[in-house]
């Protein structure tokens, strides 16, 4: 017990589980298995997203570009299997999207590990190059009819249950697939060298060397893995709106931030699980959803997310800056 | 023979800094005289200077709070929310307040009550984040990615997403009023710069930015008050955010609690070009002047060549990620340059072949 209340996962768990009861309490309808499983399908994108940014926390950096890749890999698919009318598996759209991904996520990788630059500055431009390379050479139109695949696929379930008579209710495959890549993510950080490496890397940079590790190795696979990532997010993000919008996207980072710093992972690196991460993922999305069921006005959204932003970060710090350090 | 030992190293200093400008000397005249080889009717004409120096105060000032921010190794994202927020205050405070036939007895007053409030929130909102990059010890980059949606937040509760239009004569001179043939802008900015240039280099103040962004510890070592040193530099950026956000207003006529939030990408390219260091220590105001100076010259450009906004983007991020290159590439040259210099080799001497493995 002890261990558990140690715990930050613990802590992100119970204010979930708090928060939740509060919007139930407010709003019956909260607990309709019909909600929650849209807030489930809804958490996916931001939670895979999530799953990438984790690691480049951990590693001691802060990437907002992923939206962007997300973008890009959405768009240049959706227009490529659309213009050919595609008909057949969904998977080659969705090896497609995380191809451009890793691509993206290359040129990331070569910037900041070749040169040693800062991530959040060198996303700050790629994010804009990304998207504009897109808006300015390729098209602004939005994409109104996605190829049937990606349709079946934006209908598609993993589990569906209910029926003969009564309401059917059905989760989502999106919800798997995050959880396959969360499980996949986990396997990685835990069992891995190269996941011990993206830990150590954020430890202490220069023991990190001394200990045998090629920290630009380490580097690049962060940024590819992000990109791939982000590509099968923006793949996804597009067949849940079913449409190619080349302005969707940019302008979630905060969010994905915000949920992967309320789980636990430390800003300066070091520090993060893929379970406290999930549960960052699930809290800002019932937060996000459940404004509108606590009857506040969506123009709240933004503050609502800034100050939850502010409160994950300050309140950790409290603790540990209270708590008696050796000297 | 330990007088010029200690001397050297701060000359080096002085040729570093020149370096440093000269290189950004260098890229504003090719890009002043590319932008004139590609628009050559256009750009060489009194008018497109007008129009560009009522553009790039905005973006100055701006640049100007980040950079201070900069030099003591943090950052301030929020400063196109401070501007909006501010903004949105002072344009709500003169459309209540005052009718479209009010005295102009009545306009002055309001106009000091508006522009005095939107510089107090301004100078409050640096101060909160001031306060919590200092006492908390939390990564300025997080604290003001926050703050930034707070004040974003707060700016679009107040107008629930419209914008604010319609504020009196008087106050639209700010942003496009003209005083001996010079827009009035470019004088609030160039009297910012001066002070911040004065602040900077001759002040107790001012020095100890440079010594919190060389080494914090050391600094505090030094009987520098770290984190009141902060919180000062916080409130003077919020400061010269709102007197932005003052003129975004006053030169569009009105106020949105979304606008230009694309500045804040062009801020860190202007003081990165500038030569400000990202890792803090090493600023200059002139620099941040000439950087402003020639991304308007690029934007304004690229407008007369009919690139749209898309574009822009587009080349904005390739060009901060070149610069971040190329700097780089100068740092390590010269570093690599500096430690072969402060460790000359050992002269060659017949009996010691071979001193190191």
């Amino acid at each position: 017990m002890g261990r558990l209340l140690r715990q930050h996962e613990f802590y992100v768990a119970v204010i979930l589980v708090g928060f939740s009861l509060l919007v139930g309490l407010v709003n019956p309808a909260f607990f309709s298995l019909w909600n929650l499983f849209a807030l489930l399908k809804s958490s996916a994108v931001i939670g895979i997203f999530s799953l990438g940014l984790l690691l480049v926390l951990i590693s001691g950096e802060i990437d907002i570009s992923f939206p962007a890749i997300g973008v890009v890999a959405l768009y240049l698919t959706n227009l490529f299997f659309s213009g050919i009318d595609y008909e057949g598996t969904v998977l080659l759209p969705f090896l497609m999207a995380a191809g451009i991904g890793v691509l993206l996520g290359s040129i990331n990788a070569f910037v900041i590990a070749r040169f040693q630059l800062p991530t959040l500055i060198v996303s700050l431009g790629t994010l804009s190059a990304f998207q504009g390379f897109i808006l300015t050479f390729v098209d602004t139109r939005i994409i109104n009819r996605l190829s049937d695949p990606m349709i079946d696929y934006s209908r598609s379930k993993a589990l569906s249950f209910g029926g003969e008579g009564g309401p059917v209710y059905s989760i989502h495959t999106s919800v798997l697939v995050f959880l396959l890549l969360a499980v996949v993510t986990w396997i990685l950080l835990r069992y891995t060298t190269l996941g011990r490496g993206v830990y150590a890397l954020g430890g202490d940079r220069q023991a990190t060397r001394r200990a045998g590790f090629r920290i630009w190795k380490i580097e690049t696979f962060i940024y590819l893995y992000v990109g791939f990532l982000a590509g099968i997010a923006g793949l996804i993000h597009s067949a849940h709106v079913r449409s190619g919008n080349p302005f969707d996207l940019v302008g979630t980072e905060l969010n994905v931030l915000a949920a992967v710093v309320l789980g636990g992972a430390r800003i300066g690196g070091g520090r993060g699980t893929v379970l406290g991460t999930v549960l960052g993922v699930l809290l800002i999305t019932v937060m996000n959803n459940s404004l509108i069921l606590l009857g506040i006005p969506s123009y709240w959204q933004r503050f609502v997310t800034g100050m939850v932003l502010i409160v994950a970060v300050v309140l950790p710090q409290v603790r540990h800056l209270r708590s008696p350090q050796p000297a | 023979m330990s007088e010029p030992a200690p001397r050297k190293p701060l000359l080096r200093r002085i040729l570093t800094a020149d370096d440093n400008l000269n290189r950004l000397i260098l890229v504003s005249v090719a890009i002043f005289a590319a932008m004139v080889a590609l628009n050559p009717d256009s750009f060489l004409t009194l008018r497109n200077f007008v129009s560009m120096s009522y553009s790039f105060p905005e973006l100055g000032l701006l640049a100007l709070g980040l950079a201070l921010c900069m030099i003591t190794g943090g950052i301030d994202l929020s400063v196109v929310g401070i501007a909006n927020l501010t903004s949105v205050l002072a344009a709500l405070l003169m459309v209540s307040l005052l009718g479209p036939d009010s005295p102009p007895a009545a306009v002055v007053p309001v106009l000091a009550l508006a522009i005095a409030v939107a510089l107090v929130t301004g100078v409050l909102a640096g101060w909160c984040n001031g306060m919590i990059v200092s006492r908390f010890r939390i990564h300025p980059v997080l604290v003001t990615l926050g703050t930034w949606q707070v004040f974003s937040g707060i700016a679009i509760i107040l107008t629930k997403g419209y914008a604010v239009p319609g504020f009196p004569d008087a106050f639209l001179a700010l942003g496009n009023g003209r005083f001996l043939g010079l827009p009035v802008p470019l004088y609030l900015f160039l009297a910012a710069a001066a002070v911040v240039a004065l602040v900077l280099n001759r002040t107790r103040f001012g020095l100890s930015l440079f010594l919190i962004g060389t080494n914090e510890t050391a600094a505090r070592f030094a009987g520098i008050p770290v984190r009141s040193v902060l919180v000062r530099t916080y409130m003077s950026s919020g400061f010269l955010a709102a007197l932005a956000g003052i003129i975004m207003i006053a030169r569009t006529n009105q106020a949105k609690a979304d606008y230009g939030e694309s500045y804040i990408l062009q801020a860190v390219l202007v003081n990165l070009l500038a030569g400000v260091r990202w890792s803090g220590g090493y600023g200059r105001v002139t620099g941040v002047l000439l950087a402003v100076v020639t991304l308007q010259m690029l934007s304004s450009g690229f407008n007369m060549m009919r690139f749209n906004n898309f574009a822009r983007d587009f080349t904005w991020g390739v060009f901060l990620i070149l610069i971040m290159v190329a700097n780089h590439l100068f740092t390590e040259r010269k570093r690599r340059r500096e430690s072969a210099a402060a460790t000359p080799r050992p002269a060659p001497t017949p009996n010691q072949e071979t001193p190191s493995s």
